[in-house]
């Protein structure tokens, strides 16, 4: 593998990491990796999630400092030992949860730290030219008038992208750009992107979404468990090959979809309705079924989940599990008849990210592990340490905070504390979003068994190829309403189920 | 050469297992109590800093100067026996007096007074042809110049307790009333630590325990005779003021809850009202006409340990046990932690949440009942500030204010710092206005500490 040698023509690279290495305490973070950036080049970083992206780009953005290697920028040799000392060298660093001040507008988050003024006072005209021409640029129109929290996640993405520009950033790193977009944000930002290539800025970007890595790259370098594997020209750049230098192994189906004969009707909605959000939805779902859900984001599937789920009060509509009416006004009303919900957004609305995951894991079951209003400390650790064996869940101990866990890791905890619910009707909101290639195999796994043993599976997500690889019917959403339905996932293709989606 | 790689590999192991027990045991407890050890260097400077000569008094040392002159002299001793007229002089005196009579000695005078006392006994004693044959005084009346004026007591030999060197500051009596003192905010501090650790505040608990004094003082004196009240209607005058306290904070908890106005806010409001109430009640006059048996609660003591300090003791055990190992305290971290994901996980937030600021209002409660009872009164002006002391408290034992982070214990430790920074600067001679300046600069220590160590060891990740 490591025979693909990045042929070294052209100028001088704007990056070369070489040789970087770097421990913490009880892990070797990175052993020996190797990164090339030119400019005008967009460049994936590929691995799982621990596989060493998060630590290398924090060595690059001078949040850590390599135990060994040498970082070369446009061929100087430079030892960052600050994020202020890398910004200072061109190096835009552009994290998921993003570092704009909500209540501040554009134009001023553009600005902060670096504002245009004359004796303290700003220079508020100068300022919002400087802007239009930075996003005329790139060739999207943001209005700066507005605080940050109106604005889109995709807007607010590009603000972040221009904020990097007015520091003279030559070499930009986004770390899952895509994972909160609609289809036709991606697009747009890949335009971006693409744009920011031709004006001859280095792009490191990072991604689990492989078709977009091949839609725009023009090298992707691999890393596995802290150790670089290889880069890829354009040429190589297959989705087969990616996902098995990732995993290091081959990964013949990568949906395993098992078929199970689908039983009674297990949960029945009808005639859901909440404002504008959700406007008379009404399906039924049988038991040992995948029911997917999709539709663009904002089409209303998270609310509908969370309306089935007592999330959010229902103006009107009918829940039935098992041909019986449900008045269900909380949570904890739908946990109790056994329907359950594992949210898209994990670490706000899934876990207690301050609390161990033994305390996470038995938050929703303390009626099972307690007598008298007293925990039963030990059945809940003993129940615990069964999932995690079953789930393969990495984790020193059961006290462990659920905020040290990786992305797959938390994903499993939420699961785990919802198995040993024993729900009926489970619900996954977007079940493998910010998850790898291997995580996500085995979440796929469960779900099969879950169809088995006769659960009734809603899976809300937005990736088509999940959505047609997973279920066993699909309901297209639109603005609240039910726009469409595949009976036959096998033979549906993506452009079919986007039809029903625009509406 | 495979076995030498064995034992290093075996070797790591080993050091991994430890460091491991080590972040499996000592980091958290490092983590939740680490103030302890600040607490222990508090009594250790302290201790240092009044580290005085010590003069026993009472009657254990009048049996201690009995025996040293019975040694001496044995049953053939003729005393003279000279005190001041304080209580603790008196029960030295009798002490000494009783045991010579036990051993067989005599005791010609026990003077209980002023030296000019001391002269008229020497006087009458010497008029009366006795002549002592030693002179047992303490450690003041042994300094007084009289008994040099005369010629029967000039040579004679004078016995006094041993002195010996120990800090004041640990002496029984003043443990006994840091935590006596310390105990009213302790209690209140448990209820204020519930509700921070919901990621709340309560600013009534000052009010509250004015109201419990004055409600449970105005329903002795008006409905039950006042003095004259028995113990059935001491106990029902407690519970009512702990009771009122309780609805008070039920009432927080459903604005906060129903209403979803910010905890802040209501407890600002109702921390006005509740004192403007007891005000009212009390027609803003403190109300003293109560009966013995209310004093017993504040003022008592059981094998020797006063109440507060027992209930104190009492009620951190049980709070300790509420929150580590039931489900509502499971809950109330829980909510604290992340509302949101704890509603989803099916946690009943609303009474929980009520349930949380009906415990503080009740604590605050007793808290007025325990403090009015050592008091000996009724007083609208009570528990002023309060809530200030109290949240200081829970802050310096480690308890986040944004929630969901923080342990009972720590605030019984937060308490005791507090405590125990402002007892020692008494016994120092600091003047009150530095000791305001050391305070508030203690409370700043302790927050920056807190955020140090969340620095330094969240943020490892094991990824």
């Amino acid at each position: 593998m490591s025979d693909s040698i990045v042929p070294q023509t052209g100028p001088v690279p704007l990056l070369r990491m070489r040789c970087v290495s770097k421990s913490f305490p009880g892990v070797q973070a990175l052993r020996k990796v190797e990164l090339t950036v030119r400019g005008g080049e967009i460049h994936a970083l590929l691995g799982e999630n621990g596989a060493g992206k998060s630590t290398l780009i924090k060595i690059l953005g001078g949040v850590h400092q390599p135990d060994e290697g040498t970082i070369e920028i446009a061929g100087q040799a430079v030892a960052f030992t600050s994020p202020r000392a890398a910004l200072d060298a061109g190096i835009g660093i552009i994290y998921q949860e993003f570092n704009l001040a909500p209540s501040l507008t554009a134009t001023e988050n553009l600005f902060l730290g670096q504002e245009r003024s004359t004796w303290g006072f700003l220079r508020r005209q100068q300022e919002q030219d400087r802007a239009q021409d930075l996003f005329s640029r790139l060739g999207v129109a943001i209005p700066l008038d507005v605080p940050c929290h109106e604005l889109s996640i995709a807007q607010q993405q590009i603000v972040e992208i221009a904020k990097a520009l007015t520091k003279k950033a030559r070499l930009l790193v986004m770390d899952e750009p895509t994972t909160a977009l609609t289809p036709a944000e991606v697009d747009r930002l890949l335009a971006v992107i693409c744009e920011l290539r031709t004006q001859g800025l280095g792009v490191i970007y990072i991604s689990h979404r492989l078709d977009e890595v091949e839609q725009i790259a023009d090298q992707a370098t691999i890393l596995r468990d802290g150790q670089y594997v290889g880069t890829l020209a354009r040429s190589e750049l297959e989705r087969q090959t990616m996902i098995e230098w990732m995993v290091g192994r081959q990964i013949e189906n990568e949906f395993p979809k098992q078929a199970v004969a689908a039983g009674a009707v297990r949960l029945e909605v009808k005639n859901l309705r909440r404002g504008a959000a959700v406007r008379d939805v009404s399906f039924q779902v049988r038991a040992g079924e995948v029911l997917g859900i999709t539709g663009l984001v904002g089409a209303g599937r998270t609310e509908v989940a969370r309306l089935i789920f007592g999330a959010d009060r229902r103006d009107s509509g009918s829940v039935q599990l098992d041909g019986r009416n449900l008045s269900i006004r909380s949570p904890r009303d739908a946990i109790r008849e056994g329907i359950c919900l594992l949210t898209e957004d994990r670490k706000h609305q899934g876990l207690l990210l301050e609390r161990s995951v033994r305390e996470n894991f038995g938050l929703p079951n303390l009626r099972e592990f307690s007598t008298g209003g007293f925990v039963l400390q030990r059945q809940e650790h003993l129940a615990w340490s069964g999932f995690r064996e079953k789930l393969q869940i990495k984790v020193p101990h059961a006290e462990t905070l659920a905020t040290h866990l990786s992305g797959g890791n938390q994903q499993k905890v939420v699961l785990a504390k919802w198995l040993q619910a024993n729900a009926k009707v489970i619900m996954f909101d977007e079940p493998t979003r910010g998850i790898d290639v291997g995580a996500k195999y085995e979440i796929y796994l469960l779900i099969n068994q879950l169809a088995h043993a006769g659960k009734a599976i809603i899976m809300i997500s937005s990736e088509l190829p999940e959505v047609l690889g997973m279920s066993d019917r699909i309901l297209v959403m639109h603005e609240g309403r039910i726009t469409g339905e595949v009976l036959d996932p096998s033979r549906a293709t993506q452009a079919q189920i986007m039809q029903y989606a625009i509406g | 050469m495979a076995s030498q790689q064995d034992s290093r590999i075996s070797g790591e192991t080993e050091k991994r297992a430890a460091a491991l027990r080590y972040s499996r045991w000592l980091q958290p407890f490092v983590r939740d109590y680490g103030m302890l050890f600040v607490l222990l260097g508090l009594i250790g400077l302290f201790s240092i800093l009044t580290y005085t000569e010590q003069h026993p008094t009472g009657s254990d040392a009048g049996q201690q100067v009995a025996r040293q002159i019975f040694q001496q002299q044995g049953a053939a001793a003729r005393v003279l026996i000279v005190g001041r007229p304080t209580e603790e002089d008196v029960a030295f005196t009798t002490a000494l007096a009783d045991e010579l009579r036990q051993l067989g000695a005599t005791v010609l005078s026990v003077i209980n007074g002023d030296p000019a006392a001391a002269r008229g006994a020497i006087l009458e004693l010497s008029e009366s042809g006795q002549q002592p044959t030693a002179l047992a005084v303490n450690d003041v009346s042994s300094r007084w110049s009289v008994f040099a004026q005369f010629p029967t007591t000039r040579e004679l030999p004078s016995f006094k307790p041993q002195s010996y060197y120990w800090p004041n500051f640990l002496k029984r009596s003043n443990l006994m009333g840091v935590a006596n003192q310390t105990a009213v905010y302790a209690i209140i501090a448990i209820g204020m630590t519930l509700v921070i650790l919901t990621g709340g505040i309560d600013l009534s608990v000052g009010s509250l325990v004015a109201l419990a004094s004055v409600v449970s003082a105005l329903f002795l004196r008006d409905y039950q005779g006042g003095a004259a009240a028995g113990v059935s209607s001491v106990i029902g005058a407690t519970l009512l003021g702990i009771v009122t306290c309780m609805v008070v904070g039920g009432f927080n908890g459903v604005m906060i809850t129903m209403f979803r106005l910010p905890p802040f806010i209501v407890t600002l409001g109702v921390m006005l009202m509740a004192s403007g109430l007891a005000f009212r009640l009390a027609a803003g006059a403190s109300i003293p006409e109560l009966p013995r048996a209310y004093f017993w609660l504040g003022g008592g003591t059981v094998s020797g340990i006063p109440n507060p300090i027992l209930m104190m003791v009492l009620l951190y055990a049980v709070a300790y046990v509420l929150m580590s190992r039931t489900v509502f305290g499971r809950y109330v971290y829980a909510i604290g932690s992340n509302p949101e994901a704890a509603r989803l996980s099916g946690v009943p937030i609303t009474p929980c949440l009520i349930g949380v600021y009906m415990i503080s209002g009740c604590l605050a409660g007793l808290g007025g009942i325990v403090l009015s009872s050592m008091l000996q009164a009724g007083d609208p002006k009570f528990g002023l500030m309060y809530e200030l002391e109290v949240i200081a408290s829970v802050v310096v034992g480690g308890t986040s204010l944004a929630g969901g982070r923080g342990k009972v214990l720590g605030t019984l430790i937060g308490a005791f710092i507090i405590a125990v920074i402002k007892n020692g600067m008494n016994l120092t001679n600091i003047d009150p206005f530095n000791q305001k300046i050391v305070l508030g600069a203690v409370l700043l220590i302790a927050v920056w500490l807190d955020t140090l160590k969340r620095g330094r060891w969240n943020t490892k990740s094991i990824r």
